[in-house]
């Protein structure tokens, strides 16, 4: 009970120590998981086709990924002839480390009062939060490209710049979607984010539905998974920029792909999904401590506890709706990527921030505060928010479902008989007459 | 030259991407959580073979342990993979009997016409499927190891009785 009376930051040694603690058991957690994952995507993709999946080793075959890792690491390293050594060795480490380097600004908890002081739940309470976020989860496409060029192999080459194409277009995306959330928080920082959706009673799901929509569609491209895993399309690249990489290099990529679902999941949760926040509790609203006062409710163990409780479950869908649509989605055709990516995307991100800003502005120049409950539970200002971005939603919805940018062949081909037709015109018109033979003899 | 290929409109209800995509993943997600598997974990389960299947042969024996084999020579004869080599003796009394049988597993294609041939039904196709050896030698089977055979032997197509009833 001495931490009730004492809400103070950690300091000094009690700090470094934590803060080592807290890298360890992420970073624990964080791998464990991932190997986990590698089970649960195989599980997953079995039980959806009515198989039973790896059962052998452990019990329900829950040792798996101990017997994959060790297979690996005892594996033959190859490396080809041809290969660039230094960034064929480098492209594995490159692509790995920034994926788990981005967990480090996800609040995974609620602040955990300790004898020294309250532990925010964060390995890196970074100022600058999701700026460091999308820095980093860019930086991880380096890995791929630089692994497509330094393997000396046609496909793993057209594998990393499909990376890099695709990185650049969905980025956009992400950032532009990324930019309501921060209408509506003014602040960059992920706890922040956390807090304003407490604030809010209502989870950015809601209010920017349209910024969800696309971030999701988004991340799908940035962690280059089904629909969108161009860069390792299996029937058309071998297996893309990891075709030369074997053993423990080529796991590592793999271990950097579930990694990056790992932490855009668990990002998804923190944006739109109230990150650590309880719902319909008011208890959990926790702050910190804003110039020595602390804001919102007083931490405890066991909040600390549930907290991470609800956020591991909230991840948890994001990774399982992540399998789900693996194992359902056909690949999208190179052109339909880029169409979506540029032609629906971009633009739609773009009227989608410029329509929120309005309504934000709108609400904020009404007065309505966005804390404010109308008769105790209804959140006017969300509701307002939900009800535009439904609008937006529902038209973007609309526009994709017509078919007309993700429709098969059939609608290319009315486009490539208009051009004919086109091009047949024009021939005709610039036709030189050709003269007779009787007259060239002449 | 251009390929005709003559491209099909789908009804836009099929291919809208949305709606068909939900319903696809509302299809697998059904499958996710449905608990009747298909696999069967063959080394602990074995699918119950049919009484027709036709795999490693048996040569069957009397009471004594001495072969039903007369070394007639009609299944090396018949055999169209030709992978059955017989050398026929005859004993005091006159009965012929093989001093060499062998069934080349590798060579064989389990056609079982050596078993519709034989006219004291001495050489039989099994209902067996397992036989991996660490060498090419050990496919080949004598008389013995022919014996030695214990699962039981195919039941051939009856004509007369074509369901197998």
């Amino acid at each position: 009970m001495q931490a009730a009376t004492s809400y103070q930051e950690l300091e000094g040694t009690a700090f470094l120590v934590i803060s080592a603690v807290k890298v360890l058991g992420a970073f624990t957690v964080v791998m464990v998981v991932v190997a986990m994952l590698t089970l649960l995507e195989r599980k997953v993709s079995a039980w959806m086709q009515d198989r039973l999946g790896p059962n052998r080793v452990g019990p329900g075959g829950i040792a798996q990924p101990l017997a994959d890792g060790i297979k690996n690491i005892l594996k033959e390293e190859t490396h080809p002839a041809e290969a660039n050594r230094v960034f064929f060795t480098l492209a594995p480490m490159l692509s790995l480390i920034p994926a788990l380097v981005t967990f480090a600004v996800i609040p995974f908890a609620a602040p955990l009062p300790t004898h020294w002081g309250v532990v925010p739940m964060i390995v890196a309470d970074l100022p600058v939060g999701i700026l460091f976020l999308l820095a980093f989860s860019s930086l991880g496409v380096y890995g791929i490209v630089i692994a497509g060029w330094a393997s000396f192999n046609k496909y793993a080459l057209l594998g990393g710049l499909r990376a890099g194409a695709q990185m650049i277009s969905y980025e956009i995306a992400l950032g532009l979607s990324l930019m309501s959330v921060f209408f509506l928080t003014g602040n960059v920082g992920l706890p922040e984010v956390v807090y304003r959706q407490q604030e809010m009673n209502l989870w950015f799901a809601l209010p920017l539905s349209v910024s969800f929509f696309f971030f999701w569609i988004s991340s799908f491209a940035e962690t280059n998974r089904l629909p969108f895993d161009l860069p390792e399309a299996e029937s058309e690249l071998v297996t893309g920029y990891h075709t030369e990489y074997s053993s423990m290099k080529f796991s590592m990529f793999f271990i950097a792909e579930y990694a990056h679902v790992l932490t855009v999941s668990a990002l998804m949760a923190t944006l739109f999904l109230g990150g650590w926040d309880i719902p319909l509790w008011q208890g959990d609203d926790m702050l910190g401590l804003v110039d020595g006062r602390w804001v919102g409710a007083a931490p405890a163990w066991w909040k600390t506890l549930l907290t991470f409780g609800a956020f591991a479950v909230k991840t948890f869908i994001f990774i399982i709706v992540f399998m789900l649509v693996r194992w359902t989605v056909p690949r999208f055709r190179y052109d339909q990527v880029m169409d979506l990516g540029w032609k629906i995307l971009l633009p739609a991100a773009l009227a989608a921030v410029v329509v929120t800003a309005a309504a934000v502005l709108a609400l904020d120049s009404a007065g309505i505060e966005m804390t404010r409950l109308e008769w105790g539970f209804v959140p006017v200002y969300g509701l307002a928010l939900t009800a535009v971005n439904g609008v937006m939603l529902a038209a973007v919805m609309w526009v994709l479902d017509r078919g007309r940018t993700l429709q098969g062949t059939g609608s290319l081909e009315e486009k490539r008989m208009k051009a004919r037709a086109l091009a047949k015109a024009r021939t005709a018109a610039r036709r030189v007459p050709v003269p007779a033979a009787t007259e060239r003899a002449g | 030259m251009a390929i005709k290929v003559r491209v099909l409109k789908r009804p836009e209800r099929k291919s809208s991407y949305i709606r068909a995509s939900l319903q696809g993943m509302a299809l697998t997600f059904r499958h996710m959580v449905d608990p009747r598997k298909v696999t069967i974990e063959y080394p602990d389960q074995k699918k119950e073979l049919s009484p027709r299947w036709r795999g490693t042969h048996v040569m069957e024996k009397h009471d004594d342990g001495r072969p039903k084999c007369v070394a007639c020579g009609l299944c090396p004869t018949v055999c169209p993979a030709n992978c059955i080599k017989l050398v026929p003796g005859e004993d005091d009394q006159g009965n012929r009997y093989p001093i060499v049988y062998e069934i080349d597993e590798f060579r064989c294609i389990f056609c079982g016409m050596c078993q519709e041939v034989c006219p004291v039904e001495a050489i039989h196709v099994g209902q067996h499927y397992e036989n991996a050896e660490y060498s090419r030698a050990g496919f080949v089977y004598d008389l013995d190891r022919l014996m030695k055979q214990e699962h039981p032997s195919t039941l051939l197509w009856d004509p007369s009785d074509p369901a197998g009833e």
